[in-house]
């Protein structure tokens, strides 16, 4: 059984939320800390909670700690060695492993994500833009009852129109493909896989390979907590459409070169059960659109090519331990979109987003480093991720097809890193723990 | 350091001598739990050389039986660690028994070396390891302790030598497939 009321919600559930705002914050003085965490705590939505009252909520918030966060608070020293190795270096520390060179290399990130003074993340979703200002109102009037917290830095969230469905700003459909926690009460859909045990996800159950072990300590503050890795990726939506011009002539060719990158057409139909044409209908529904395998469906990537981006995120039948690998994404999309037609207009827009998992190290970097950065992914010797991989321009792209395939060379970069932190997301009662250090001492 | 301009050139032999330590210096890529050691003409690969517990060589012997059969019965249940070829050693310095276990393979060994632990644990080959001093026990669930033994104990080589330099053993197979499919169309046109 899980313990709904004491895990953050956003571990569990999405919320139905059209905006949001990121606040980045520093904490000067342990003291300060503590104050804002024990007031901030007390708007964080458990995953029951969150479910209970959905329907009349405008807003949820969602609190997370870096390591040099955790020290800053008070943690005894001997107690934050007890937390992962990649998790105590940072995102920032681990860049090369993780791709984050050249143009995505963390001294060119833009919301000092990078600095060790970054220490916490508070994430606020919100029904609208009336909600968001009026949180950001009151947390602006936390902040200054907290001597020594800082902002440091913030993002601004909105969901691009049309609303009826999640997508990015290059137009693909997203959330298609979640792995579902076994207990949450969810139904995976068709082609999902079974339910994943808890402890994959969240500290303190048991994971595929058994017992949970080596959790962090004390067990008050690590149970019911998770990792969360942050990206804020910037979309290159000029340059997209650029390319696909450059390489589709006709629009109906524009939307194949799209959906071989992604390997799905932008609808969510996914290649492999519509290799030919676009089905927006069968990308709508979750019933049918994540229902297919590559192995014995596609198995030298006619449909999706063997480098795509959904063949390397989640490669299904092709890679062994699977189970062991999947993470929860949560995030939105920030910026202004880009009207179709327009030319780039230079404004930055993206996706930030949240990728969870008990282990950054096996679930997280491993998704980083071997699925997305390494060149040699399936054998295919010169290419990364299309989507998000690190591109310097020297880079194909193979679309595999008879009798002989076509290969594009020079691939841009079609998003770059702008920013990233690891985070524990603690429970509810890991909450109050860290808002009360000050008092045992 | 390699000269990875021609890496794809299989015609030509090549050689590779590897500094002291096994890196070069000014191209280390960091791995998710360390340094990389670099790719040769003779693709990655590992030499761990580790002392036995006194008394455990009839479990080396019986372990290499297990895995005869388990690759015997799953022909793949290495697949995902990439390799080219597996060697096992026994051997002997001032009475004491020492085990040597060197791969040859196409990915470096930090990338899928959680899958390489869960092999470990399905096939058996844990029981070997687990009669060298200094294994960790709680190797099971804490990869970061196995992999740590695994870079303790390997010696890197300080010079490599490849026929068919860099080519990844999935090349060669699709070569023979090709071979053998160029084959049957042939007996077919006759």
């Amino acid at each position: 059984m899980l313990d709904f009321d004491d895990i953050q919600h956003i571990l569990l559930t999405r919320v139905p939320a059209l905006t949001g705002r990121y606040e980045f914050l520093s904490f000067r003085s342990a003291a300060g800390g503590r104050a804002w965490v024990s007031t901030i705590m007390e708007k964080v939505h458990s995953a029951q909670a969150m479910r209970e009252s959905v329907d009349k909520d405008k807003r949820w918030v969602t609190v997370a700690f870096t390591w040099n966060g955790l020290r800053a608070l008070g943690v005894d020293e001997a107690l934050l060695a007890t937390f992962p190795g990649e998790f105590r270096q940072g995102m920032a520390a681990r860049a090369e492993t993780l791709g984050d060179t050249g143009m995505n290399h963390p001294d060119n990130w833009v919301d000092k994500t990078a600095s060790p003074d970054l220490h916490a993340i508070v994430i606020l979703f919100a029904r609208n833009e009336e909600e968001r200002e009026r949180c950001q109102a009151e947390h602006d009037k936390l902040l200054a009852r907290c001597e020594g917290v800082e902002r440091l830095s913030a993002l601004e969230l909105q969901a691009i129109p049309p609303f009826t469905h999640a997508h990015d700003h290059f137009g693909y459909r997203d959330r298609l493909s979640q792995p579902v926690i076994e207990g949450s009460g969810e139904e995976p859909t068709p082609g999902s896989g079974a339910p994943l045990k808890a402890g994959e996800f969240i500290l303190g159950y048991p994971d595929e390979d058994g017992a949970s072990a080596n959790l962090p300590q004390p067990e008050i503050l690590s149970r019911n907590g998770s990792f969360m890795a942050y990206r804020r990726l910037q979309e290159h939506v000029g340059s997209f459409r650029d390319f696909l011009r450059a390489n589709g002539s006709r629009p109906e060719e524009r939307e194949l070169v799209a959906a071989k990158l992604m390997g799905r057409w932008r609808s969510g139909a996914p290649l492999v059960l519509s290799p030919d044409k676009d089905d927006p209908e069968l990308g709508a529904d979750p019933q049918r659109n994540n229902n297919f395998n590559y192995k014995q469906m596609d198995p030298h990537g006619y449909a999706a090519p063997l480098g795509s981006h959904i063949r390397r995120m989640n490669p299904r039948d092709t890679a062994v331990n699977m189970n062991r690998r999947r993470m929860i994404r949560r995030g939105a999309t920030y910026g202004p979109p880009l009207p179709e037609g327009a030319p780039e207009d230079g404004k930055e827009r993206g996706i930030a987003a949240f990728v969870i998992c008990a282990s950054l190290i096996r679930q997280f970097e491993f998704a980083q480093n071997v699925w997305v950065n390494d060149k040699n992914f399936h054998e295919l010797g010169n290419e990364r991720d299309p989507i998000i991989g690190n591109q310097d321009g020297t880079l194909e792209f193979k679309i595999p097809k008879r009798p002989i395939r076509k290969k594009i060379t020079g691939l841009p970069a079609f998003t770059t890193v702008r920013g990233g932190a690891y985070f524990f997301l603690p429970g509810l009662k890991a909450l109050r723990y860290l808002a009360a250090l000050g008092n045992s001492q | 350091m390699p000269d990875t301009s021609k890496q794809n050139d299989w015609t030509k032999p090549a050689a590779l001598t590897i500094p002291k330590g096994g890196f070069f210096a000014d191209k280390v890529e960091q791995g998710r739990y360390g340094p990389i050691f670099p790719k040769t003409p003779a693709c990655y690969g590992f030499s761990i050389i580790a002392k036995i517990k006194p008394g455990t060589e009839e479990n080396f012997y019986k372990y290499a039986r297990n895995i005869e059969q388990a690759v015997a019965g799953q022909p793949d249940v290495l697949a995902v660690l990439k390799l080219h070829y597996l060697r096992w050693n026994l051997f002997e310095i001032n009475g004491d028994t020492y085990f040597q276990y060197m791969g040859i393979f196409d990915t470096d060994f930090d990338k899928y070396t959680e899958d390489a632990v869960a092999i470990f644990a399905a096939t058996g080959l844990n029981t070997v390891f687990e009669n060298l001093e200094g294994f960790p026990k709680d190797w099971k669930t804490n990869a970061a302790a196995f992999i740590k033994f695994v870079r303790d104990h390997h010696r890197p080589s300080f010079l490599e030598y490849g026929e068919y330099p860099y080519v990844s053993a999935d090349e060669i197979k699709k070569a023979l497939k090709v071979k053998a499919a160029l084959g049957h169309m042939l007996d077919q046109m006759q």
